[in-house]
């Protein structure tokens, strides 16, 4: 068994919202609920759902830039969901991230090199100045962009090269697990797969793990050793990628992958689809029981009373499924 | 991790190289677009103009700005005994008296904008940044504030510290960085969501290094926006102020104190009010001109 890295366990992220009303009481905003799962040394995980699912604050809250609710996240040992800032700062190198927004998450105002060297002030301060223009313009190399870029702005970039400045940011202190929260949605198809293989080899070349956060399932099973789907805040499968794939338990993740398309014509037109009838529900008020039943095509009666536990369905003790009437 | 570690000497070089290399900044496009400006262009040279002319004053004219000559009092312009804008009611020239005016007022503007300006920004920039409770008490100062009226609040400076130049910076400044604080706080709040200050917290990077080196360039446009449409109002409160009496006090003048001079004499003799005027009015349009300039400049899309 390899390394375990990051272990999260019943990890819950819920906004106070204000409720209509003078004395309305705040409510809670369920964004997350419960949701467990572990990081190996090396490995990718791939974190599926839609948007509203809750994905994007479970990377937050991993990284602490918004605060579980409850739940532990532990990084090699350390419970760091209650660590203070100051405690955390050592650590934060270890974990990175890649944004959706390839210019967005760039400061507008920096140059590139200062951007990629940002992070590495502040996880190495004893470095020279001129052994971070060395080790900054090493990582520009190594993400497949000019050395040269360094005094260029991010605004004279297309949005791919933007992101391999953001990958390089995320890379140069030689973190151990990078999340990647819909790193390649906002991109061109060609483009995406150019960042997903340069991802890929990063990956292999520093030994990092990956947690690679998407909506779109074609993208995840391309890179993901394990996947988790995810429902409104809450963990309906989890388990090794081509299993999820090839066998899923859960109705959801049934109706995910008869969504996308195959590249065969002849097949996608015989193919049965499972569509998913109205919205997600909202995590203010979610359904009873299963958080799935309001769109699922197999919901009967228990599935309103009990909350299906996320348990091994199938023969696979690895492969996990909240549901009650699983398809295995 | 090989790759990581190589400093060879080619890369060596093309780090010399890349240093040669520079990319075009925002402010770059900036400036390049404020000079394609004509009407901001001319009243930046229209205005250094005025400051040049403010700043020599004494070198261009025979006459001391307190120099009182009662044989030439109230004369029109007069070309044959260098009154180029005639004399006032005690027999000073004009022409000097409106460029020391200028200096004044061009002062006031700018250190009363610049008081205003440092104060705003730092408690705009803190209150946005931290929010919460810690904003929420910090604006609500800013409102209290704001209820005082102006001239209530100066006339009770004046009366407990008497009249004197510095309270004037002081008193306008400490009203102008209120509507400053407002904008900084605004525009830090909507920066403050945006992805690369999350970037920057995953990272590590402590709350004032972010405000230092990710919120305030950032702020920079809109402040110097704000600034540039900030100095003609701090010039119009000061002459309002020097119009009531409660300003800058004789034989020192301002364009205010010129105007309201002026304006008493209007009908025997008009250049009193119309040089210092036009003056101050083509000094504001300038500076009216410069910040919509900058405006369209900084942020092409908000046109
Ligand atoms: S528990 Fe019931 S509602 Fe939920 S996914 Fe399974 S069958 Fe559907």
């Amino acid at each position: 068994m390899r390394e375990t890295l990051l272990e999260v366990s019943d990890l819950r992220v819920h906004f106070p919202v204000r409720g209509q009303g003078l004395f309305a009481r705040p409510r809670p905003l369920r964004a997350v609920d419960g949701v467990s799962f572990t990081v190996h040394a090396g490995e990718t995980l791939g974190i599926v759902g839609e948007s509203g699912s809750g994905k994007s604050t479970i990377a937050r809250a991993i990284l602490r830039l918004n605060t579980p609710t409850g739940g532990r996240v532990v990084w090699l040992g350390t419970d760091i969901a209650r660590l203070s800032e100051h405690a955390l700062r050592p650590l934060r190198r270890d974990l990175q991230i890649i944004f959706q927004d390839p210019l967005a998450s760039l400061d507008p105002r920096m140059t590139v090199g200062d951007i990629v060297a940002e992070p590495l002030t502040v996880a190495e301060p004893e470095l020279t100045r001129e052994a971070r223009r060395e080790r900054v313009a090493a990582m520009l190399d190594l993400v497949g962009l000019s050395p040269q870029m360094v005094n260029r702005y991010p605004h004279e970039f297309s949005g791919g090269q933007c992101q391999r400045i953001g990958i390089a940011r995320a890379m140069v202190v030689r973190p151990r697990l990078v999340l990647c929260d819909e790193a390649v949605s906002s991109l061109d198809v060609s483009i995406q797969a150019q960042i997903i293989n340069l991802l890929k080899r990063l990956q292999r070349e520093m030994g990092l793990s990956l947690i690679f956060i998407s909506h779109d399932l074609s993208v995840v099973r391309h890179i993901s050793d394990r996947i988790l789907v995810l429902y409104l805040g809450r963990v309906m499968e989890l388990g090794p990628a081509e299993r999820v794939i090839g066998l899923a338990h859960h109705p959801y993740t049934a109706a995910l992958i008869s969504a996308v398309p195959v590249p065969d014509p002849a097949v996608e037109r015989g193919r049965p689809r499972l569509l998913l009838e109205g919205e997600i529900p909202s995590p203010l008020d979610p359904p009873s029981g299963c958080v799935f039943r309001t769109r699922c095509p197999k919901a009967q009666a228990r599935c309103a009373a009990e909350v299906p536990a996320l348990v091994p369905r199938g023969t696979d003790e690895a492969h996990l499924a909240a549901c009650h009437f699983p398809n295995i | 991790m090989s790759t990581l570690e190589t400093p060879g000497g080619g890369r060596g070089r093309l780090i010399e190289e890349a240093a040669r290399v520079r990319g075009r900044s925002l402010w770059d496009d900036a400036r390049a677009r404020l000079l394609a400006n004509k009407a901001a262009l001319s009243s930046l040279i229209v205005l250094g103009i005025i400051a040049i002319l403010a700043l020599f004053a004494p070198l261009l004219s025979p006459y001391g700005y307190d120099e009182v000559m009662f044989d030439r009092i109230t004369i029109p312009p007069d070309f044959s005994r260098a009154h180029w804008f005639g004399t006032d009611g005690l027999g000073r020239d004009l022409f000097v008296r409106t460029l020391h005016g200028a200096r004044v007022s061009l002062a006031v503007g700018v250190v009363a904008t610049l008081v205003s300006l440092v104060i705003g920004v730092a408690y705009g920039a803190t209150a946005g940044f931290i929010g919460g409770r810690v904003d929420e008490l910090m604006m609500r100062v800013v409102d209290v504030l704001y209820a005082l009226p102006f001239i209530f609040f100066v006339i009770i400076l004046v009366v407990i510290f008497g009249k004197n130049f510095i309270l004037l910076f002081v008193a306008i400044g400490a009203v102008e960085w209120l509507t400053m604080a407002r904008i900084v706080r605004g525009q830090t709040i909507s920066l403050k969501e945006r992805e690369f200050i999350e970037a920057a917290r995953a990272s590590g990077v402590g709350t004032f290094a972010i405000i230092r080196t990710h919120i305030l360039p950032n702020l920079l446009g809109p402040v110097v926006v704000y600034v540039t449409l900030t100095i003609p109002q701090v010039i119009l409160a000061e002459s309002f102020l020097s119009f009531l009496g409660l300003g800058i006090q004789e034989p020192l003048t301002s364009w205010g104190v010129l105007i309201s001079e002026g304006a008493i004499n209007m009908e025997t003799a008009p250049w009193m009010l119309a040089f210092p005027a036009a003056f101050m009015a083509i000094t504001l349009f300038c500076f009216n001109f410069i910040g919509d300039g900058l405006r369209d400049a900084i942020d092409p899309k908000t046109r």
